[in-house]
């Protein structure tokens, strides 16, 4: 009993560092520019596709992709900000919803063309599968790996952002944009470079999710909803709220597909719709 | 002064280019008397996308999970259908009422939230539904949908595999539906889900009681889209699960922006372009068609910013 | 705290200025008064009747209503569509959705008639009328909704000098059964058209008074008005 639990609290944690990590570029970028970019998962994928093209085309090592996932991602997350991201600052969310949500339907067909419809996936080297075996009880390695990375990577975040001055600027412009600005920020330039960021860790993401839940072209969309769950729930602009959100609504899905299984995703989309209705601003957010 | 009426009366009035789309309606019977089972299809969406019209173009609620009333209107009227009985004229007011129902019930919450919170929550409730009817495979039959029955015919005309009276019926109720709508519109109360649009925060402070002008929008609509779901299930005596999915929420919300919201007939144009478009092109590969929508949502939100009849309405207005 | 301690009477039929330097929180007591903030203590009465905790909408059913210092108006809206539905409100009649809107005839008269009083044409989208037109659009929208007590936050903001007197006039030609509380920053408007003065300063009121008593006051001398304006 307590072994399952434990096993579905290992299993969730690491699903929610992926999903933290898809996450929280999102919700950065929306705390901060109110932007809603429905085509986050598809910079996901863009890391995910590097990862299998260098992988398999070119002989790359798992790891050594990585990065390179991160690139990729970030660099078209830069495009895309530059040419067609920035004309609808302004504009309402459901222009900015629609736009992004045509750019999601171009590159799920661009992945199709490309790559076939067919699931994708990878051999991770051997250290990374298996399980270790800790009290009795064995936990994949690959999912400690996730963890790893996810708490790394989350560390990483909060000492750029709370130790460096690009981070404080960042911060501030997160959370009050006019005034941020009026400080002699270049608010433009921190927004470029934290859409690149958010791009790139999204990628980041993707490349290691091929391994939980494999890759095709529908991953855009279909993340989208987890995504915007945690974006949601976590509170924009957030990115403690993201992490918390995504733990909480990882383990809830393990434990829902667990212990309920015939309830499926209902209890993710229930916590969802309660928390919201609780706290519209999310768990995290300013109101 | 009496012109002051008559600001009022121009708008109410039927404009000729009206009567001539309707009567065009009238065409597939004669001209294309193969396509009359897509014709019917689009008579149904375009009914659906009319109901997210008055909630969306009008009151202002972006809705990201409008398919659960057509999926709540579908399932209602296929299980009176296969439990009950086949006669879908009672079917329809059955879904009617139970996706009315439906709609109340969350306008109570969805009224109350903005921005992402509001479009979580639409696609939320969504979601949830379309998760309890998978799970309930009992009741609704699961991922399979809903089948082994049949709707043989409304008021003695059979549903046959031309598509005659299932073209018939859904354009009939379509009208119907329509000139609801319009009424609605044309209304007081169709000028003030117009005042919350253009600026919900003055509307208070004239004494309107929002909240309820919205819970009421909301619960027509999602009779509206109960009704049109209804149809579909009569003209095709199935229900799939795929009628409460977000993807038809996203394509109905695609189909609204495409023809125009906030005109009465952007649904009705929208519906038939992209369906039309799509049973030509989307043939064997139906993600190429999603290139080519998702090319046609940037270059419309980029450029058409009131879908296609909101830039006829512009060129229209230059020309003058 | 941005609003303390406000004890404010407002007789009947009276014309009151608020004034007080930028965050003295005027517009924030305008707030309270009508609804859209919620006091963390203390009573509001209208006409004897308490409305603490009445919505906005019904407090305007009561006969209160405002104007906003930025226009809070309805862009593609016409005039007349804006101040009929207004009417309609008032009326009851916004619910329906069965009748069409010319057979409200009545209601569009009215409208027709309140656009008539302050001349702003009728048939324009407001978000194509002139800035000083949309200002009297703001005023014409409370009044159709016949209050008793009017609260104009800055109805003359952005609005030309030589423009700005002529809105006052308007103002003032309105009924004398109306009771008006305006806020406003132009002293020789509020010493013209105010029969009584309040002066807010860091979200209390600092005095209150008729106008000559204002103007000799040491306090709002040497917080608001400057020593060498009253000179003149």
């Amino acid at each position: 009993m307590l072994s399952s639990l434990a096993g579905v609290l290992f299993d969730g944690f690491a699903y929610g560092m992926l999903l933290f990590l898809l996450s929280v570029g999102l919700s950065v970028t929306l705390g901060m520019m109110n932007f809603v970019n429905l085509a986050h998962c598809s910079f996901a994928m863009v890391g995910g596709y590097a990862t299998l093209s260098l992988m398999t085309k070119s002989g790359w090592p798992f790891l050594a992709t990585l990065p390179m996932a991160f690139v990729a991602a970030a660099l078209v997350s830069i495009v895309l900000e530059r040419t067609l991201y920035r004309r609808l600052y302004r504009a309402s969310d459901l222009d900015q919803c629609l736009l992004t949500i045509g750019i999601v339907f171009i590159s799920v067909a661009a992945y199709a063309w490309f790559y076939t419809t067919e699931q994708q996936s990878i051999r991770v080297p051997d250290w990374l599968q298996g399980s270790a075996h800790v009290a009795g009880m064995s936990f994949a390695s690959y999912r400690m790996f996730l963890i790893v990375v996810g708490l790394a990577v989350t560390a990483l975040l909060i000492l750029f952002l709370e130790k460096t001055r690009f981070g404080a600027r960042v911060r501030a412009a997160v959370d009050n944009q006019r005034m941020a600005r009026g400080l002699g920020i270049d608010v433009d330039r921190a927004f470029m470079f934290t859409f690149a960021l958010g791009g790139g860790l999204a990628g980041l993401g993707g490349a290691l999710s091929i391994q939980v839940v494999g890759l095709d072209p529908t991953f855009a969309l279909a993340y989208l909803v987890y995504v915007l769950i945690v974006v949601a729930v976590g509170g924009l602009g957030s990115i403690g709220g993201s992490f918390a959100a995504a733990v909480v609504l990882g383990i809830s899905d393990m434990a829902g597909k667990y212990y309920f299984p015939w309830l499926g995703a209902f209890l993710i989309y229930l916590v969802m719709v309660g928390l919201l209705m609780w706290r519209p601003q999310g768990l995290f957010g300013k109101r | 002064m009496e012109n002051a009426s008559l600001h009022f009366q121009q708008k109410v009035r039927w404009h000729p280019l009206e009567i001539v789309f309707w009567l065009c309606t009238l065409l597939p019977f004669v001209v294309t008397p193969s396509y009359l089972s897509l014709a019917s299809q689009i008579a149904i969406t375009a009914l659906f996308a009319l109901s997210l019209d008055l909630i969306l173009g009008y009151a202002g609620i972006v809705s990201l999970g409008h398919a659960a009333f057509f999926g709540v209107g579908a399932y209602t009227a296929g299980l009176l259908a296969k439990h009950y009985w086949a006669e879908p004229l009672t079917g329809l007011v059955l879904a009617a009422v139970l996706s009315g129902l439906v709609g109340y019930a969350l306008s109570h919450v969805v009224v109350r939230f903005r921005h992402l919170a509001l479009i979580m929550l639409t696609m939320g409730f969504g979601l949830l539904l379309h998760e309890a009817a998978n799970s309930a495979s009992a009741l609704t039959g699961g991922a399979d949908g809903l089948q082994g029955f049949k709707v043989p015919a409304v008021l003695g005309f059979k549903f046959d595999m031309f598509g005659r009276a299932a073209y018939a019926y859904s354009l009939v109720v379509l009208f119907l539906c329509f000139l609801v709508a319009r009424r609605i519109i044309h209304s007081p109360f169709g000028l003030a889900l117009r005042g919350i649009r253009e600026n919900a925060t003055r509307m208070p402070a004239i004494g309107a009681p929002s909240r309820a002008h919205l819970r009421k929008a909301y619960t027509i609509a999602a009779v509206l889209a109960g009704i049109a779901g209804a149809l579909l299930t009569h003209t095709t005596s199935t229900v799939s699960l795929e009628t409460l999915s977000f993807g038809r929420s996203a394509d109905v919300l695609v189909i609204l922006i495409l023809g125009g919201a906030g005109r009465l007939y952007g649904g009705i144009i929208g519906a038939i372009i992209y369906m039309v478009a799509r049973d030509q092109f989307s043939g064997a590969n139906p993600q190429y068609w999603y290139f080519w929508i998702g090319l046609l949502l940037v270059a419309v939100v980029m450029f058409l910013p009131n879908g296609i009849l909101g830039g006829i309405g512009a060129l229209y207005k230059k020309s003058k | 705290m941005v609003a303390q301690d406000i004890a404010l009477e407002l007789p009947q039929g009276r014309r009151y200025a608020l004034i007080g330097p930028n965050g003295a929180g005027k517009t924030t007591l305008m707030n309270l008064i009508t609804g859209m903030l919620r006091p963390d203590a203390g009573q509001i009465f209208l006409g004897g009747e308490e409305i603490t905790a009445l919505r906005p909408d019904l407090r305007v059913k009561k006969g209160l209503a405002r104007t906003f210092q930025i226009n809070t108006l309805f862009p593609q809206l016409s005039a007349l569509e804006a101040v009929t539905l207004a009417v309609l409100e008032r009326e009851g009649h916004a619910h329906n959705w069965w009748r069409s809107l010319p057979r409200f005839g009545a209601a569009i008269e009215e409208a027709q008639g309140i656009l008539d009083s302050l001349k702003i044409p009728s048939t324009r989208e407001t978000r194509e009328l002139a800035y000083g037109q949309q200002r009297l659009l703001e005023i014409a929208l409370a009044l159709a909704t016949r209050p008793k007590v009017l609260l104009l936050d800055e109805p003359a903001a952005g609005v030309p000098k030589d423009e700005s007197a002529q809105l006052f006039n308007a103002i003032d030609g309105l009924s004398r059964e109306l009771t008006i509380l305006f806020i406003e920053h132009d002293m020789d408007v509020v010493f013209r058209f105010a029969s009584r003065i309040i002066v807010m300063v860091g979200g209390r009121i600092l005095v209150q008074g008729p106008p000559d008593e204002i103007a000799r006051d040491e306090r709002v001398r040497e917080v608001y008005l400057g020593k060498a304006r009253l000179a003149a």
